[in-house]
């Protein structure tokens, strides 16, 4: 029956999956570089999830304090991260994302702007100094229109010299790749339908960039949309790619708790940065209690000092509820284990008591109008019941930092965003995440465009691959035997939010990892009801696949990592040890079965290590480590004196 | 807290459909959307219906629920009665694709034609300088999540597939007047752009625009009135209105309006004031003239879509013109009615007299 079955044939020279900020970032690179490029967006132009990010992009541009720079930006993202970050993409990171900011606003983009007219940055957890170039509290919004624009810009660039707008660059709306199809180790091209009617399509291209964000839909309480179906980190692994860190999820800290239908939908951090304080059912404020040792130095220990912090940084220190989200969805976690709870298990945010009413509307307009409108609270007037939800994955597909292109044994694959891993090491810093798109979007397009043109011959699809990829996705819906997708989605979801969620333990990993394997059998029976025209219950049916063996991944590396650190929280390994900072966990697929490999980290180059002072350094690094530190300090007083 | 109620969904594809009723169970805090997905579920699996983020922020959930365009996200069951049913159809201006589905490519259509930001050249990344006061009056603009519910209930193409070719709806007026107000785009031409090639003049700021947004942006007000007002400041200058009450008729100083139609001057236009409308005037000339008798072969001004508003007013700025209401689009000297004989109207029996 394959035989009889159409397809749209395409050729591109890159296809890039996924329509977010990484993703057209990575389409305008490769478009300039003069490729033929794909965008492939499983919604509507415009919606990618991106648009829900509020607070800011981080660049040290040094605006708003002259003391910024690239080196303390990377000190504090290494240091969010816990050190388990790659160093390189941290660097890269650090230096490059000013020029990534400053360049938006060549594509249009209007930043909120400083009183001599520069582009404003605000506070946030996490950053030593005001960094997020920011527009009110819809950044992310900005961020894609503003690429949406740019790609729309160079449409009418080609329309007027090739007569068609979709001469040299296309967005596929509404179309889910469900397979990357291979020559050898080479990817060939990339094989999904068309949402809207059921149609196949195939793009044959030589390099393929991932871009499709994270795993969130797979946890019942999650700032995530649907889209969210860890698709990239399964398309990577069945194409022989690898997925590292993938243990560590990031669990927001203030996640709206009521009204149950909006659970989930994230409060900015900004609120905290403005100036919000977090209380428990005592009316307590609680987070002065929960500042770990690595972090006292930098935090204020009396009310008194965290107040004065926000008009006079400089002389004072942080309030204790700017720590990293982690140390705050604990602290949160515990006041509501220990009874302390608001009515919907979750504690109170309270900027209405802190800040005029006019301030609030004016700094956080988009917060307020959330609120009011979804859950008839006014945050002027009451606090707001918060509680932690899945956010953010961490862990994705290893890649080569400068390149963006994935380790493991596939060619012409790259990653950028929240699908590649290693950026963020166990833990992602607020506002890191905008400017990841951008730096590592453009690499992984570039670098996805230079690949391409160094190929002798294209990588050709083979027509069985072909054919097997359209009996899988037919699968669901000529049975007629199986599961409701949605029933599955469901009972997934309960396996990971109870038993690999924010706090983990040994017997319970080892129980989710035996429900996953029981989960595995339905899915591979589940059956769609209806036809192939824009059919919600098929989509879900095919997206199952993915969230699964994403989800085994992470079941699997959280049990294997016997300590805390970042994202990633076990209860019998509280502490953080510096053995396992050494060790990456690498996911890649055998067959059909995850396997579990651990790795070196890469070491950091003196120069950058010698940017932080050993005290910090002590409650990450091994002995044998401090001992070269030491060494490598003393090497270069020597070379001072002489 | 939770009830069944009683839900009516349009379930269908291009070639029809109808309204299917359903028994849902809806618990207290939910939003349409909510109410939908556990129909998904359960009952109707292959329900079709957009959505992305669910908080309002993505706009792809738009529906008319209850006959009044909304986001599924943004409405809460708590604001229906208990007993009431709630009715939910697709936007009703783009074709369907099936069910809650419609085919929006239109939207993307427009957003292609509007020419893009055109950077300033002398400008290098990095030196970009604006004030806050100065990007906040394009920022409003910026807000817009695309939902596209104001251009489903624009009435210029909710019903009038035929003006959808000229016309790029409320969403785009105010993309063009963002750019118009961008203190460092390089173009210049943004409004009249619009009027010429979006269509703007079609608007009769009836507001239902401003009313559906979800993002609470000022559509009319803020976006397309100045635009129309600056479009209208040239077209209808009241400089050059006074100007042609001073000057004798013949030497009046032309608008772009009239000027383009000078050109095709027809031999009844060499009488002096021949081109105005003569009807109601106190010019003893055009008034002797009328009285005559019709001048059939006399120039009128070529139609075009006013620039008025609902109530037939002239949206002109009050800071820059000497009264406190906007003049008659007729001219202020007419009174209505206007008496018969000095109507220009030639009954289809009567031969024409010159």
């Amino acid at each position: 029956m394959t035989t009889t079955t159409r397809i749209e044939r395409h050729h591109y020279d890159v296809v890039v999956i996924g329509a977010g900020g990484a993703g057209l970032r990575a389409a305008i690179e490769a478009r300039l570089a003069g490729k033929k490029t794909a965008i492939i967006s499983k919604s509507l132009f415009g919606k990618a999830h991106t648009v829900m990010a509020e607070g800011g992009a981080a660049a040290a541009m040094g605006n708003v304090n002259s003391r910024d720079n690239w080196q303390v930006h990377f000190r504090d993202t290494m240091r969010g991260g816990k050190f388990l970050n790659n160093f390189r993409m941290a660097e890269l990171h650090a230096k490059e994302s000013p020029q990534r900011i400053w360049e938006l606003e060549t594509y249009g983009a209007l930043f909120d702007r400083t009183k001599d007219g520069k582009i404003s940055q605000r506070n946030f957890g996490g950053h030593e100094y005001p960094r997020l170039a920011h527009v009110g509290d819809r950044t992310g919004l900005e961020l894609i229109r503003t690429l949406q624009q740019k790609i729309v810009s160079l449409q009418q660039e080609d329309q007027r010299e090739f007569g068609s707008y979709d001469a040299r660059i296309k967005v596929f709306s509404e179309t889910t790749i469900t397979e990357l199809l291979l020559d050898g180790d080479r990817v060939a091209g990339a094989f999904g339908y068309y949402r809207e009617s059921g149609e196949f399509i195939l793009f044959e291209a030589p390099a393929v960039v991932l871009a499709t964000g994270g795993v969130g839909r797979s946890y019942k309480v999650t700032s995530n949309s649907w889209e969210y179906t860890g698709d990239g980190h399964a398309l990577a692994l069945r194409a022989g790619a690898t997925l590292i860190n993938m243990e560590f999820l990031q669990f927001h800290p203030t996640g709206m708790v009521w009204p149950p239908s909006v659970k989930g939908i994230l409060v900015t951090e900004s609120v905290r940065g403005d100036g919000g304080v977090l209380k428990n059912s005592d009316g307590k404020r609680f987070m002065f209690d929960y500042v770990p040792d690595v972090f006292r130095k930098q935090y204020a220990e009396t009310e008194e000092e965290a107040d004065r912090w926000y008009t006079d940084p400089d002389n004072n220190r942080r309030p204790p509820e700017l720590l990293p989200r982690d140390e705050v969805a604990r602290a949160i976690n515990s006041e509501v284990k220990a009874g302390r709870g608001s009515p919907a298990g979750g504690v109170f945010l309270d900027i209405a008591s802190r800040r005029s009413s006019e301030e609030i509307r004016r700094r956080l307009p988009s917060m307020y109008h959330q609120f009011k409108e979804l859950a008839d609270v006014d945050i002027t007037a009451e606090p707001m019941e918060v509680g932690p939800t899945c956010h953010y994955v961490m862990g994705g597909v290893e890649v080569d930092p400068d390149s963006g292109a994935a380790f493991g044994h596939v060619r012409g694959l790259f990653a950028a965003g929240e699908v590649s891993g290693g950026m963020h090491g166990s833990n992602r810093l607020g506002g890191n995440s905008l400017s990841d798109l951008l730096v590592f979007g453009k690499r992984a397009g570039g670098h996805a465009a230079s690949y391409a043109d160094g190929l002798a011959a294209r990588p050709k699809v083979a027509v069985d691959a072909v054919e097997a990829a359209v009996e899988t996705a037919l699968a669901p819906l000529q049975r007629d035997t199986g599961e409701n997708p949605y029933t599955l989605q469901q009972d997934l979801q309960a396996v990971m939010g109870d038993l690999v969620g924010i706090i983990r333990r040994e017997g319970e990993l080892a129980d989710a990892l035996v429900r996953l394997a029981e989960l595995r059998e339905r899915v591979a029976k589940v059956s769609a009801f209806g036809g192939r025209r824009y059919n919600p219950g098929w989509h879900l049916a095919l997206d199952l696949r993915n969230m699964l063996v994403v989800s085994e991944c992470t079941a699997k590396a959280a049990l294997e990592r016997q300590e805390s650190r970042g994202g990633h929280t076990r209860e019998d390994y509280p502490a953080m040890e510096p053995k396992w900072r050494q060790v990456n966990l690498v996911c890649s697929l055998d067959g059909d079965n995850v396997r579990l490999t651990r790795k070196p980290l890469p070491k950091m180059r003196p120069e950058l290590i010698g940017l932080f002072d050993r005290a910090e350094l002590g409650k990450y690094l091994t002995d044998e480590e401090l001992a070269d530190f030491d060494a490598l300090v003393a090497d270069a007083g020597e070379a001072d004196n002489r | 807290m939770s009830a069944k109620r009683q839900f009516r969904i349009w379930r269908g594809d291009e070639t029809g459909g109808d309204l299917q009723d359903y028994m849902v169970e809806v618990n207290e805090g939910e939003v349409v959307l909510d109410v939908i997905h556990r129909l998904q579920a359960t009952d109707a699996p292959d329900l079709a219906c957009r959505w992305n983020c669910k908080a309002g922020k993505c706009g792809s959930c738009s529906m008319e629920i209850n006959g009044k365009p909304r986001l599924g996200c943004m409405t809460r069951m708590s604001t229906f009665g208990d007993e009431e049913t709630v009715t939910v159809t697709p936007l009703r201006t783009f074709p369907v694709i099936r069910d809650l589905v419609t085919d929006v490519s239109f939207n993307y259509e427009k957003a292609r034609e509007t020419p893009a930001f055109a950077p300033p050249a002398d400008v290098a990344p990095g030196d970009y300088r604006m004030q806050q006061v100065d990007v906040e009056r394009s920022q409003e603009f910026r807000k817009c999540i695309e939902c596209f519910l104001c251009q489903t209930v624009c009435h210029v193409i909710r019903d009038h597939e035929e003006n959808k070719q000229a016309f790029s709806g409320p969403r785009y007026f105010i993309r063009a007047a963002e750019l118009d107000m961008h203190p460092l785009d390089a173009r210049t031409d943004r409004k009249e752009y619009a009027q010429a090639e979006q269509g703007l003049g079609f608007c009769n700021i009836t507001k239902c625009c401003t009313e559906v947004c979800p993002e609470h942006i000022k559509i009319t007000d803020n976006g397309i009135i100045p635009m129309k007002e600056r479009v209208v400041d040239r077209r209808y200058d009241p400089l050059v209105w006074l100007g042609s009450k001073i000057f004798r008729r013949g030497e009046t100083p032309q608008t772009s309006v009239t000027t383009a139609r000078q050109g095709s001057a027809t031999p009844g236009s060499a009488r002096g004031g021949v081109h105005s409308h003569a009807g109601g005037s106190h010019d003893p000339q055009a008034e002797a003239q009328a009285q005559s008798g019709v001048n059939w072969h006399r120039e009128v001004p070529h139609p075009t879509a006013p620039a008025v508003d609902d109530r037939g007013r002239l949206p002109l700025t009050e800071l820059t013109f000497d009264r406190a209401a906007a003049p008659s689009p007729f001219g202020d000297d007419v009174t209505f009615p206007l008496p018969p004989e000095h109507l220009n109207f030639a009954h289809p029996d009567q031969d024409d007299k010159h």
